[in-house]
């Protein structure tokens, strides 16, 4: 299948920060990639170079057959970018920042209507409001009909669902994979962990460094231990006997549980022991299937021993 | 049990949130969440209803509220332009506190967070992740009854997420309620309980466990998605099932 990114061994530095570091990775025509990682990893960064606005110190940056340095005219033609803050006029209506749109990049809405007919069907009826007095959910519509209008091969969402609640979340998600019949090649980042599995790639990054690139299933698959789930009703008390426990390797707070490995991947019943000792009861130890954020916890921590 | 809030505004919100719980307060964009905490710290006064915050009236009291009360959100809490001491100090005589003991529990504090290096840094120049812990502490060093936090742990990595919460369990293990607000659902999972606000009204308060057996969901999310807004979702759940409030 055809490449629509190719990079290879990018790096930047603003000052004395690295902000990315050897980053090297390639994108499939047709997928949903995602960069998955908190602030500061570099997200954004990445995505401007890749959108022509920030020129690397090293390596290449190949997008849509173009050298995104000396190819950046005919690249920006090609590119619909929405980036996390700023993408729209908030003093321009709705259909004005269409129009807008549309006309910078020498197209009209009419031409390329099926592609965002989908998502702009749903603000249609406030074409005349101004995009300032959108609520967010609309807003983040609006600012992708645009990234859209001008049919761009590359679509490169930075951080869409931030600050954004859960429903309008799965909405979002629901509208890439749609995209995804017209043959749009998208990327997206997120701090969002649960969303790398709506991804057909991903890569995790963090401190301007890839831990890992794969599909999120086979990430999953990455973690190198077995992976136990522990419950108790006294949360704080369980986690640090857990870590007092001579057989524990990693213990770390998900939601109403405590996800723990041990040195040698299984557990006695002497840990019950250990635990009643502590004034712990009502102990719940069972087998967990690791998730992208314990793998992320596993890649993270091997990064800050090496 | 000792009551920390009944607060009801016009669209007759009804909750109570006790000592020592770590009560999570979730909803939609526009939900009206923020318009509540508001309320609920004294900075704005509701149109009807009653609101006690550890035992204080919030109309008649509001000032007895805030120096009760700790407050953290993700957008600003600390000054990026003073040294972390120096958002100590002027934190610690905002809530009254006096000389000598705020330079007690600063030491306690940088201690506590491993932070003796950072004492004369500016904020600004401090990661994000060190950022929010850092809030959060200083949003509780004035052993408040209850703290509020807005999104505290929005953008920062998996492992310094995870430190929020056990400094979050240290805190109600201390007996103060930490009264929190997410967008991340699985963080949803860490809380005592949780409330989901749709439209100014409350339409789901329990367990997590709870919700989670009565909606007939794997996760918060799947819980939430159901809920959180009933006009957008193509099957919206029956009245019946979704009147929670108290």
């Amino acid at each position: 299948m055809q490449k629509i990114i190719e990079s290879s061994g990018i790096s930047k530095k603003f000052g004395n920060t690295q902000a990315l570091k050897d980053i090297s990775f390639d994108v499939s025509e047709g997928e949903i990639f995602g960069f998955i990682g908190p602030d500061g990893a570099g997200k954004t960064t990445l995505f401007r170079i890749i959108a022509t606005l920030l020129i690397p110190d090293e390596g290449k940056m190949e997008v849509l057959g173009l050298d995104s340095v000396s190819g950046f005219r005919e690249l920006r033609k090609n590119i619909g970018y929405m980036p996390g803050r700023f993408s729209l006029y908030q003093d321009l209506s709705v259909e004005e920042n269409l129009n807008f749109y549309a006309t910078v990049f020498g197209t009209t809405v009419k031409e390329n209507y099926d592609l965002i007919s989908d998502i702009y069907s749903h603000i249609e009826p406030f074409r005349k409001r101004l995009a300032g007095k959108l609520s967010g959910g609309m807003k983040q519509k609006l600012a992708l009909s645009c990234a859209l209008i001008h049919k761009p091969g590359l679509l490169i969402l930075d951080e869409p669902t931030t600050g954004v609640d859960a429903v309008s979340r799965a909405e979002f998600w629901g509208i890439l994979r749609k995209l995804r019949q017209h043959n749009i090649t998208i990327i997206v980042s997120t701090p969002y962990m649960d969303e790398a599995m709506k991804c057909d790639r991903v890569a995790l990054i963090q401190e301007g460094y890839i831990l890992s690139i794969n599909q999120p299933e086979k990430i999953r698959e990455g973690f190198s231990r077995k992976l136990f789930s522990i419950k108790a009703p006294e949360k704080y008390k369980l986690i640090n006997a857990l870590r007092s426990y001579p057989g524990t390797v990693t213990a770390y707070p998900f939601g109403d549980s405590v996800h723990v490995t041990f040195t040698d991947d299984k557990f006695n019943d002497s840990i019950y022991d250990y635990l009643g000792k502590m004034g712990i009861s009502n102990v719940v130890i069972s087998e967990s299937r690791a998730g992208i954020e314990d793998r992320f916890l596993e890649l993270m921590e091997k990064g800050t021993k090496a | 049990m000792k009551k920390f809030g009944n607060f009801v505004a016009n669209d007759n919100l009804n909750f109570e949130v006790y000592e020592g719980e770590i009560f999570g307060f979730l909803g939609a964009n526009g939900a009206g969440k923020t318009t509540a905490i508001r309320i609920l710290s004294g900075l704005s006064e509701s149109t009807s209803g009653e609101v006690i915050v550890a035992g204080y009236n919030a109309k008649k009291q509001p000032e007895q509220i805030k120096k009760n009360i700790g407050y953290m959100c993700q957008k600003f809490s600390l000054y990026a332009d003073l040294t972390v001491k120096e958002n100590i100090m002027l934190y610690g005589g905002i809530y009254g506190m006096r000389k000598a003991l705020i330079r007690e529990r600063t030491d306690i504090l940088l201690n506590k967070l491993n932070f003796r290096e950072y004492g004369d840094r500016f904020i600004s120049d401090l990661p994000l992740g060190l950022k929010q812990k850092l809030a959060f502490s200083v949003a509780v060093m004035h052993e408040p009854k209850i703290v509020f936090l807005d999104e505290p742990t929005g953008g920062v990595d998996p492992i310094t997420r995870r430190q929020f919460w056990e400094m979050i369990y240290e805190t109600a293990a201390r007996d103060i309620t930490v009264f929190v607000t997410t967008h991340y659902m699985d963080e949803a999972e860490y809380c005592d309980r949780i409330s989901i606000m749709s439209e100014g009204k409350i339409v789901a308060l329990d367990t997590p466990v709870e919700l989670k057996k009565q909606y007939d969901a794997e996760s918060v999310e799947e819980v939430f998605v159901k809920i959180a807004r009933p006009g957008n979702t193509p099957h919206p759940t029956p009245i019946s099932s979704r009147g929670e409030g108290e």
